[in-house]
């Protein structure tokens, strides 16, 4: 009843009638023969072995079908220690020790950002996490960093800016893009990325030993991060703020010592979550970009998505049945209340609804593969439309006046600032960025009428979700790198 | 603890918050503030020329109200005239009380009524008819799938009855969100494709059609009703309680309990979108029985009324149109010999 079946334009899709529970008696949909140990998608029973080839085959064909990952090249595993990006890792080093034929032909390393700063764990507890994190980080026998989310302090605001665009590739071209890029690499060396870095300093030369653990950083950027964390008001606007942090951090990482690519270990489950999460966030102009399989709006750096085809239950039972290796790290929203936050609010519904229909994640995913990454008025807006400061995408804000959503709300702020003009006498009005209205949102009317300005400078340089999210910081907005410039 | 004054007119006290901004106003100047913003939508989007006439989709509930009382003390500034046209679905307990609502309206208001039965329209299929005609099969009933499509047939044949330029109806800014979440979670990406703009300009023949109050939460709207002192009709429809949208409404309901603005921020997620052109409908053609505009051969309220003539009622909904390029059975509603003038397939 939940779904939908217009596709239109091509044939309607006939529906299997569910099939029966499996029995005690029933094997293996597969191969027919061996026992059943664990029930995928609507009653297909799978063995051991025929789950492993069907898990590993999930992997193989996505990063096989989209073509985007060069033979030689470095990319970057960002690992957070939960089950689906240690199954990520697993199956990376499980496809490197294949046969030649079939071995994986990329070069990784492997990424763990400590945020135990963001939400007040103290230095035992962090040291203690890292204790559980190296041991599996060295047995991987890859390159591998551990980052402090503190570091982002340190970044230079160059991040800020979209470095140079790399001419997206089609499918013809993808055997002169392997030959253009091997190329490169012999003439820049090991370890090279493609493509110019303009703007900004030359990268430093990748370091001879690349296990780099830096002492615990300085408590001044902990006490700075930990305030800032703080300083926000609502849960939502935390996890925004932890997610742009720590995407900017790894980027920064993979642009230091020369990955082109970082892959990320969001499963089919989570991307559903996180589309539905954005749609109410007010991304939706930037869906395909979040929830796709490359995300290519940070210019040089591609991240991507391997895992976006295994739902959780695949992930935890792989997992289980194969011993996967992976480690608890509590997160910013870790037992907080189902009404919390958006994201709490909408994992807690589709989880849900997914009991009562079973088919919701696997709908809401294949409705993300028809969202383009093209902006709805069309390629008017090309390379040169202004991205947003935090999550640099295209902004996606009209004039102040037109018949939407984001005009509707501008044009009540400015009915607003009008109507109460007696008590603005002292303020000098500032124009259509309607700033003192925003002051007076934020109950800081009175006398910090210079302290607007730059705000609203801010604000237009951010996209519409950015911007609310914006609202809900602290006005103490100096710790962040960026917002310096 | 007193109430603050007013922050616009600072003269009385303040009666309440704005939900979407948290400024405290006094009934008048919230009033004006509501009235305001609806004239902004229209104005920017350009939605009702002046001299158009207008049918109002009055139901009686608070949103057809509000944007009937609206409109009504915006005529003389928009140079439109209005028309009430209500639809008679047949649905037992429900809706006669609701048009008992909406007469009373139109004498208080001095509005002309128009009202249009399915009874008379589909050849004798009322929706308590309808849903004894579903029920049983094991699955849901699905009486708001038929409904929509009925209804929207109904009003363009009401607006097209009173001489109409223009049909507007009160769908809020819960109803947009709802759609898109409702739309995205049922994997329909035609709809997610053609939603999410302001009403359908009217292609092929079909009355342009639009939603004045589309960025008006619904908080606002029964506080303005509230304030204004409207009558209206305030129960939720008997077969409401099965439709998929009640999962959404939930939904919403929390969303906005945990962020304010999440209702404006879900529409204008709608709004930009960007769907691969293989999602969006073809360019939509004529239906071969009633003239009307469809995306198949036969449009939406004929396959449906088809299946329930023939006994078997989800012919037309859900996957696969099996059977419907069979011939048809004589005695389909519609009249074969009025003009083909084109009617709109009544979806958004």
């Amino acid at each position: 009843m939940c779904q939908v079946g217009e596709d239109y334009g091509e044939p309607a899709p006939g529906e299997p009638s569910p099939a029966p529970r499996p029995s005690r008696e029933q094997k293996c949909v597969k191969c027919k023969e061996a026992q059943p140990v664990v029930v995928i998608r609507a009653g297909d029973a799978f063995c051991r072995d025929c789950f492993k080839a069907f898990y590993v085959h999930k992997f193989r064909a996505m990063l096989g079908k989209n073509r985007l990952i060069f033979p030689g090249e470095k990319v970057l595993l960002a690992w957070s220690g939960g089950p689906s990006s240690s199954s990520m890792v697993w199956q990376v080093l499980e496809g490197l020790s294949q046969d030649s034929a079939k071995r994986l032909r990329f070069v990784p390393g492997v990424i763990f950002v400590d945020e135990g700063a963001a939400f007040g764990k103290s230095l035992e507890e962090r040291s203690k996490t890292l204790a559980e994190v190296k041991p599996i980080l060295q047995a991987t026998g890859l390159p591998w960093h551990v980052v402090a989310l503190e570091e982002v302090f340190s970044l230079p605001p160059s991040v800020l800016r979209c470095s140079a665009q790399e001419p997206a590739g089609s499918e013809g071209a993808y055997k002169a893009a392997v030959d253009s890029f091997l190329q490169q690499q012999h003439v820049l060396g090991a370890g090279g990325g493609p493509g110019p870095t303009q703007g900004k300093e030359q990268p430093p030369q990748p370091r001879p030993d690349p296990q780099s653990l830096a002492g615990p950083p300085a408590a001044a950027q902990t006490g700075a991060l930990s305030q800032l964390f703080c300083s926000v008001r609502t849960l939502t606007a935390k996890e925004e703020l932890l997610q742009t942090l720590r995407t900017h951090l790894i980027l920064h990482m993979a642009r230091a010592h020369g990955y082109s690519k970082v892959m990320t270990g969001d499963s089919c489950t989570r991307l559903a979550i996180k589309l539905m999460t954005n749609l109410a966030l007010g991304r939706g102009a930037f869906l395909a970009w979040d929830t796709g399989f490359s995300d290519e709006r940070h210019g040089d750096v591609v991240v991507v998505r391997p895992m976006r085809d295994h739902t959780l239950k695949e992930v935890a039972f792989y997992n289980r049945l194969f011993s996967v290796p992976s480690v608890f790290t509590p997160a910013v929203d870790t037992k907080a209340p189902e009404k919390a936050s958006i994201h709490r609010l909408m994992e807690a519904f589709i989880l849900r609804l997914q009991t009562q229909f079973p088919s919701t994640v696997s709908t809401v995913y294949r409705t993300s593969e028809k969202l383009v990454k093209a902006p709805r008025d069309g390629p008017a807006a090309g390379d040169s439309s202004p991205c947003c400061l935090l999550c640099m995408c295209a902004l996606d804000v009209d004039a102040a006046d037109s018949a939407t959503a984001f005009g509707a709300q501008t044009s009540s702020r400015l009915s607003q600032m009008q109507s109460s003009t007696p008590l603005t006498e002292t303020q000098t009005p500032s124009g259509p960025c309607c700033s003192s209205g925003v002051g007076r949102v934020l109950g800081c009317g009175q006398g910090a009428c210079r302290r607007e300005d730059p705000q609203a400078c801010i604000e237009e340089q951010l996209c519409y979700s950015c911007r609310v999210n914006m609202k809900d910081l602290g006005l103490g907005l100096a710790g962040d790198p960026g917002l310096s410039d | 603890m007193p109430a603050p004054p007013c922050a616009s007119c600072h003269a009385s006290r303040a009666a309440l918050r704005r939900p979407r901004s948290g400024q405290a106003l006094c009934g008048a100047c919230f009033c004006a503030a509501f009235e305001a913003e609806v004239l902004h939508t229209v104005l920017a989007g350009r939605l009702l020329p002046p001299g158009a006439v207008v049918a109002v989709g009055a139901s009686g509930g608070k949103d057809s109200t509000v944007l009937a009382h609206v409109l009504r003390a915006l005529t003389p500034r928009l140079g439109i005239s209005l028309q009430l046209v209500a639809v008679d679905e047949g649905i037992g307990g429900y809706r006669d009380a609701a048009l008992a609502a909406v007469r009373r309206q139109a004498a208080r208001w001095e509005l002309p009524l128009t009202v249009v039965a399915y009874e008379d329209l589909f050849g004798g299929w009322t929706m308590d008819a309808v849903a004894r005609s579903t029920a049983g099969s094991g699955r849901s009933r699905s009486c708001c799938t038929f409904c929509g499509v009925l209804r929207r047939r109904a009003l363009e044949e009401g607006a097209r009855r009173v001489g109409a330029t223009h049909i507007v109806t009160g769908h809020n800014a819960d109803d947009m969100a709802e759609t898109v979440l409702m739309n995205f979670l049922r994997g329909d990406a035609g709809r997610l494709a053609r939603g999410g703009g302001l009403g359908s300009p009217g292609e092929g023949g079909a009355l342009p059609r639009c939603r004045p109050l589309q960025f008006a939460s619904q908080k606002e709207v029964v506080l303005y009703a509230h304030f204004r002192r409207l009558d209206y009709f305030s129960e939720e429809c008997v077969y409401a309680p099965e439709a998929f949208r009640g999962h959404a409404r939930d939904l919403l309901k929390r969303l906005e309990a945990a962020r304010p603005s999440a209702v404006l921020d879900l529409v204008h997620s709608a709004e930009r979108l960007a769907l691969a052109p293989a999602a969006r409908p073809p360019r939509p053609g004529a239906c071969s029985r009633c003239g009307a505009l469809a995306s198949r051969a036969l449009c939406q309220a004929c396959a449906l009324l088809d299946g329930l003539n023939r006994g078997r009622p989800r012919l037309a909904i859900g996957k696969g149109r099996r059977g419907l390029d069979e011939e048809a059975t004589p005695g389909t509603p519609g009249d074969p010999a009025r003009p083909p003038a084109s009617k709109a397939v009544p979806t958004f």
